[in-house]
């Protein structure tokens, strides 16, 4: 009895490379300006062209201004980057989304929205949060610039078959607990070592009542728990979010049947596989400098650690300014932003629009709201979002990375506190070396914001 | 291609659970368009404070200079995906990890530069750390195929995953050259997919 892992990987195995590992291929190539440029000097070099460029697609995410979007960029540099990609995809024919296009946007928003993130499909891009196309029973991989450089030349991908966990999720989630909690919580329990070697199924009631943008969310965030991705076995509501999109496929029926036919069967087995219960999965905070550092917002920050992980639990104590023991709830943010690969999309911004609407934003905070796309911004425009946001306090901008990674204006000062929706807290990730960062669902920001405090969101829904 | 069977050299080392990408390549830095500059800024933002002043990273430390074998302990190359980190750490000089652990995107990255991540027990590490802050100058050998790290009088059994282990011995690190060879079965198993075909 297979997995989908076992059926895809079979489906697209070209060979067995002379080292051991399989050759496979990719079926859906996405790029963006950070990591790819290296790669196209590097297959010119080597006299090689992009051997399947109908299966690239490419779009600007990381480095693009989510305020001050003209050209030339005010940033030389980036300027830079967006004038190579924008020519590399020429060259080479390669479909190419660039600002304001009307479907430009992070690259694991857009892949999904236009429909070209499909079931039984494998995915590569120069970015590790690939593992969020996964939501829809894809295998989908987060990949290095020598490894793009293989899949533009060779359409394939030298790769180790990764060992399978199934995670199952049962019950059902309590009021104020989103997607983003479940994977917290994931991560706080396995790890952030304990994907290493790796990849997640997903399962379980929860996820079985989980929209696409809330699969998403978890998928995203599989290689922050070690695992290189992380899938779901596609359904009806795979199907039904799919129907309609621009690349969705036309023989839609006969596409069902194919996507049906990739699902990890009934008595299928796994390496290893483990049970939460969706009752006990509290609101999460980060407190510390990796995504495993976190809390239910109602407990207190660990007051000791096992022996092996003191050096890493004292170095984010430090970087932090915290206590140990201290709680979470009631401490000071200074920025709140909500948007990221991670949850940014239609959905999230209408849940942190139900918080804050008749609100406003404590006088302390500086608080941006980044939505994933230019389809997503137009979308929640259409539905009024903006001026909720905007009344509130809240920054309304255009379409990117933004804070999550600072590859752009958009940066933490100092040690600022950011209550932040993304996926990371890592030192210096939001720009500023001294920068903390507390991730949450965008609820959690949304409140946070307003109180200028962490709260807990459940007082106020 | 070259087969790197084993790698010589002073030792550096830098202690601590889960460094991320990040840490060994802040994200400003990765706008460039080649990677010839990256040594630079490898763990920029904790080797200086925030006046610009030198902090004790071992990175900025005199009797480390010239090391090529870095030490580090788990999960090592954590988050990020991008290339830039291993580039970093090659640009200041360095030619080997070994470590308790590594992120498998990192370790991918560093063998697809002929650059071996090999694995020991934490208190192997421990040790050769304790050897190379007290001695910076000795000589640290990693023989990949007799699966060894031998330092001073001392040596130690390390783990390789078979795949890199293979392809950095045989010389098939760059993968390139050798899937091109595939092409007729690459276009085989594209045609026959699906969602190629048009689902007819």
């Amino acid at each position: 009895m297979s997995t989908l892992l076992d059926k895809v990987w079979n489906l697209h195995k070209v060979a067995t490379l002379k080292s051991g590992v399989d050759q496979l291929f990719i079926g859906l190539h996405l790029i963006h300006e950070v990591t790819s440029p290296q790669a196209f000097s590097m297959i010119k070099e080597r006299g090689q062209t992009v051997m399947f460029p109908e299966n690239t697609v490419a779009t600007v995410d990381h480095i693009v201004p989510t305020k001050d979007q003209k050209r030339p960029l005010q940033d030389n540099l980036a300027e830079e980057m967006m004038k190579a990609l924008e020519t590399n995809t020429k060259l080479n024919n390669i479909k190419f989304y660039g600002m304001g296009s009307g479907r430009q946007g992070i690259v694991h928003v857009i892949g999904p929205e236009l429909g070209l993130t499909q079931p039984g499909m494998t995915i590569a891009c120069g970015d590790s949060h690939t593992s969020t196309h996964g939501a829809f029973g894809a295998l989908a991989l987060g990949i290095g610039t020598s490894q793009i450089r293989d899949v533009l030349a060779t359409g394939c991908l030298a790769m180790k078959k990764p060992k399978l966990r199934r995670i199952n999720v049962t019950g059902t989630l309590k009021n104020g607990v989103y997607a983003k909690d479940v994977i917290l919580k994931i991560i706080h329990d396995l790890g952030v070592k304990g994907g290493i070697g790796y990849a997640y199924e997903y399962a379980g009631s929860v996820f079985d009542n989980f929209s696409m943008e809330e699969r998403m969310t978890v998928c995203n965030m599989s290689i922050e728990g070690g695992a290189r991705m992380g899938y779901v076995n596609p359904d009806e509501t795979t199907y039904n979010y799919l129907k309609g999109k621009e690349f969705a496929p036309k023989t839609f029926n006969e596409a069902i049947a194919f996507w049906n036919s990739v699902r990890s069967e009934k008595n299928a087995r796994y390496d290893h596989e483990v049970t939460i219960k969706g009752e006990d999965i509290e609101p999460m905070v980060t407190w510390g400098i990796n995504p495993g550092q976190s809390v239910g917002v109602n407990e207190i920050i660990p007051e000791k650690v096992p022996k092996e992980d003191e050096y890493t639990f004292n170095e984010a104590l430090k970087h932090m300014k915290f206590n140990k023991g201290e709680k979470i709830e009631g401490k000071k943010i200074n920025v709140a932003f909500i948007g990221s690969c991670t949850n940014s999309r239609i959905s999230d911004l209408r849940e942190a629009a139900k918080i804050i609407e008749g609100r406003t934003v404590s006088k302390d905070v500086r608080a941006l709201v980044v939505p994933g796309s230019e389809k997503v911004k137009k979308q929640a425009e259409q539905e009024g979002l903006h001026e909720i946001f905007s009344n509130a306090g809240f920054e309304w901008r255009g379409a990117g990375c933004s804070m999550c990674l600072a590859m752009n204006p958009d940066k933490l000062v100092g040690d600022e506190i950011c209550a932040s929706s993304s996926n990371r807290n890592f030192i210096g990730r939001q720009g500023s070396a001294t920068g903390r960062t507390l991730l949450m669902s965008p609820a959690m920001v949304a409140i946070a914001a307003c109180e200028g405090k962490i709260v807990d969101v459940r007082d106020f829904i | 291609m070259k087969k790197i069977t084993e790698v010589k050299g002073k030792g550096i080392y830098v202690e601590g659970d889960d460094i991320d990408t990040d840490r060994i390549i802040p994200a400003r830095y990765l706008k460039v368009l080649d990677f010839s500059t990256l040594g630079n800024y490898v763990f920029q933002d904790v080797r200086f404070d925030q006046n610009g002043k030198q902090t004790t990273h071992p990175f900025n430390n005199k009797k480390y200079q010239g090391a090529s074998i870095l030490v580090v302990n788990k999960n090592f190359g954590c988050g990020s995906s991008r290339e830039h980190a291993p580039v970093a750490l090659i640009g200041w000089g360095i030619k080997a990890v070994i470590g308790e652990s590594f992120a498998e995107i990192f370790a991918g990255n560093c063998i697809a530069n002929g650059i071996p991540v090999v694995v020991a027990p934490h208190d192997d590490i421990t040790n050769i750390m304790k050897f190379i802050q007290d001695d910076p100058v000795s000589e640290i050998k990693i023989d990949l195929i007799g699966n060894k790290v031998e330092y001073g009088d001392f040596s130690f059994d390390i783990h390789q995953q078979d795949g890199h282990k293979k392809s950095l011995v045989e010389g098939t690190w760059d993968t390139m050259g050798e899937m091109l060879d595939h092409k007729n079965e690459t276009e085989k198993i594209r045609n026959a997919l699906p969602y190629i075909k048009g689902f007819s």
